[in-house]
């Protein structure tokens, strides 16, 4: 099983991050949902955002960090490939890398926002788990 | 869809009936069996849960178009009552908020047209800002932007983009009332300073149409259509200011909820009561929103204009409507012979109101509302006609696509972008895009069939058809 992987969903995308931690699979998730926009693997990392919230709600946490980066990358101008989470207590503390949207690379669709839709956090017995519909 | 559940009210209208005990509104799914057998089941899931809200007045509905959505389906219309402790959700109205289709007809016909296809749509993929990571020209500043937030597309035509006239033919003259710009965060304004005048990407798309069949003479007349005309359709809605509203409201919704002990069964449903505090500012946020995509739509309508004026420059391009499907609007409604002023969410559903409606423009209000339900780019679109039986059905709502049939993921299976657009191009339908996977997740076989749906939304009897339209060239997100 990939860490970032999707599920179905009729109109938007599935989205799920595994991990042996939430916040690795908060960061895989992340990926996830980029990897719909642009390949991950193709996006340099010239520039990086940051995204601090409190949230004691796991899996609204999910969705506030998911939606952090989707917006402070728009606001910024940029497409975004690596990412890195911390966590202390309710307070998570985000970065993440890219670069400026370029002509050359391939773009997929634009994801509007994370929902709370098939929205879980939950550990498995290989790890942990994040999934949620993403809308696009 | 397990349609056994459901009770038929006639071959185009199902019921799932109210058991005892059970503590919740009546669901009704409008659509030919052939078209709710095909629907996941999760509509019917979501549609009942919407049935669970507070302050429901009559049923919970689906549209023949409805598809999966996230909290409400898409194809979803739900009416609320402030006074009985009705509900504002954002769920109910989405993340691209007033997301709609501003449709302009031309005076030229196609065989005009046909010699310049490749000239025209290459100008206009040049022109509209399309596609991930695209921005407008225009760059607001924030009192500007505060100011697009509380006019609409009137600050649009005052800024030159456009003639007056447009705005007759815009829903609510071109400007929401009631929008709060205070009540939209900064970052939302910050996302948005290179966004207007953008198409965005997705289901997003502006094409060129012909009008390749006539339903009904008297009405297209009344809608300046004709055989063989060239029409322009522009999908789109409020951009990276819609989606932040909806994002951060949904999340502040989802514990105003929680705090105020309404039980929701699915958290997508995030809502509050329409006069609760939180409710009232979601409220002034998202009318903020709908300005904003009907400014969006306007500059593009003016853009689209430019493009055509350098190839055919004795064309004129004039709006026959824009309508939005992503909405929640206060509407006067007769619901069981009384006049109620009512909160009607709309998602992925259009309004439709009928002959003699007050609101409609004069030059349709014998006729009623002009209705687009957009297909597929391989496909086509129809244009309907608000019916006076819209109103006592679903007050006044009708489809507003072809929907899904099949997952984004499962269409890039089955599909490559670039064997889309030489298929397309060999049907003499021209696409422009920078997103290959884009057009790949958009197949038209992707989508159900356009004409189903439109035959059901007539015979649901939510809007009667007028014109049916074919793609000639489209500029994908």
């Amino acid at each position: 099983m990939a860490d970032d992987d999707y599920f179905e969903h009729d109109a938007d995308i599935g989205v799920i991050g595994r991990g042996p931690t939430v916040e690795r699979a908060f960061e895989a998730a992340a990926r996830a949902m980029w990897a719909v926009m642009a390949d991950p693997a193709m996006v340099r990392a010239t520039a990086s955002v940051q995204v601090t919230f409190v949230e004691p709600d796991r899996e609204l946490a999910l969705v506030t960090w998911l939606n952090g980066l989707l917006s402070a990358a728009r606001v910024e101008g940029l497409v975004l490939g690596t990412f890195s989470l911390v966590r202390d207590g309710e307070a998570w503390r985000g970065e993440a890398w890219g670069e400026p949207w370029r002509r050359d690379l391939e773009r997929g669709v634009e994801v509007k926002g994370a929902t709370l839709t098939a929205l879980i956090v939950e550990e498995t017995p290989e790890g942990w788990e994040a999934r949620c519909v993403v809308d696009v | 869809m397990d349609i056994s559940r459901l009770e038929p009210i006639d071959d185009y209208s199902w019921r799932l009936p109210v058991r005892a005990g059970e503590s919740r509104a009546p669901v009704v799914m409008y659509g030919s069996r052939e078209l709710l057998r095909t629907m996941d089941d999760k509509v019917f899931e979501q549609i009942t849960n919407v049935a669970r809200l507070p302050g429901l007045v009559g049923a919970a509905m689906t549209m023949p178009d409805a598809h999966w959505g996230y909290g409400f389906p898409i194809g979803g219309v739900a009416a609320f009552d402030a006074e009985l402790g009705g509900i504002i959700s954002a769920g109910g109205v989405g993340f691209d908020i007033s997301c709609g289709i501003r449709c302009l007809r031309t005076n030229l016909r196609f065989t005009d047209v046909a010699p310049k296809l490749r000239e025209i749509a290459d100008e206009l993929f040049e022109e509209i800002p399309a596609g991930l990571g695209e921005e407008g020209r225009l760059k607001l500043s924030p009192a500007e932007l505060d100011d697009v937030l509380i006019a609409g597309a009137r600050w649009a035509v005052d800024r030159g983009f456009g003639p007056v006239e447009d705005l007759e033919f815009v829903e609510e003259r071109g400007c929401a009332s009631g929008a709060v710009p205070e009540n939209v965060s900064e970052t939302a304004k910050r996302r948005q300073r290179g966004e207007m005048g953008t198409l965005g990407s997705g289901n997003h798309y502006l094409e060129l149409q012909v009008v390749e069949r006539i339903h009904d003479e008297r009405v297209a007349a009344a809608f300046g259509l004709f055989e063989g005309q060239v029409i322009v359709a522009i999908h789109c809605g409020s951009r990276g200011l819609g989606h932040q509203i909806g994002t951060e409201y949904l999340v502040s919704l989802a514990k105003a909820a929680q705090r105020l002990g309404i039980v929701l069964p699915d958290r997508e449903l995030a809502c509050a009561p329409i006069k609760s505090p939180e409710g009232k500012q979601y409220l002034g946020a998202m009318y903020a929103g709908i300005n904003c995509a009907l400014a969006n739509r306007q500059i593009l309508a003016h853009l689209t204009r430019g493009a055509f004026a350098r190839v055919f420059p004795s064309a004129t391009l004039e709006t026959l409507f824009d309508v939005s499907h992503n909405t929640c609007k206060l509407e006067r409604h007769r619901v069981e012979g009384r006049e109620r002023m009512l909160y009607v969410h709309r998602k992925g559903a259009t309004r439709a109101f009928g002959p003699g409606h007050p609101s409609l423009p004069e030059r349709y209000r014998e006729v009623g509302q002009p209705v687009m339900i957009g297909g597929s780019m391989g496909t086509g679109s129809y244009v309907l006609v608000g019916t006076a039986e819209s109103e006592e059905r679903a007050y006044s709502s009708a489809s507003h696509g072809a929907g899904r049939a099949m997952s984004r993921h499962q269409a890039l299976k089955l599909w490559r972008g670039r064997q889309l657009v030489d298929e397309l191009a060999g049907q003499g339908i021209l696409i422009r895009t920078r997103s290959m996977r884009g057009v790949a997740e958009e197949a038209p076989g992707a989508y159900k069939d356009v004409d189903l749906v439109a035959e059901a939304t007539e015979r649901a009897g939510l809007a009667a058809r007028v014109a049916f339209l074919k793609p000639k060239a489209c500029v994908k997100g």
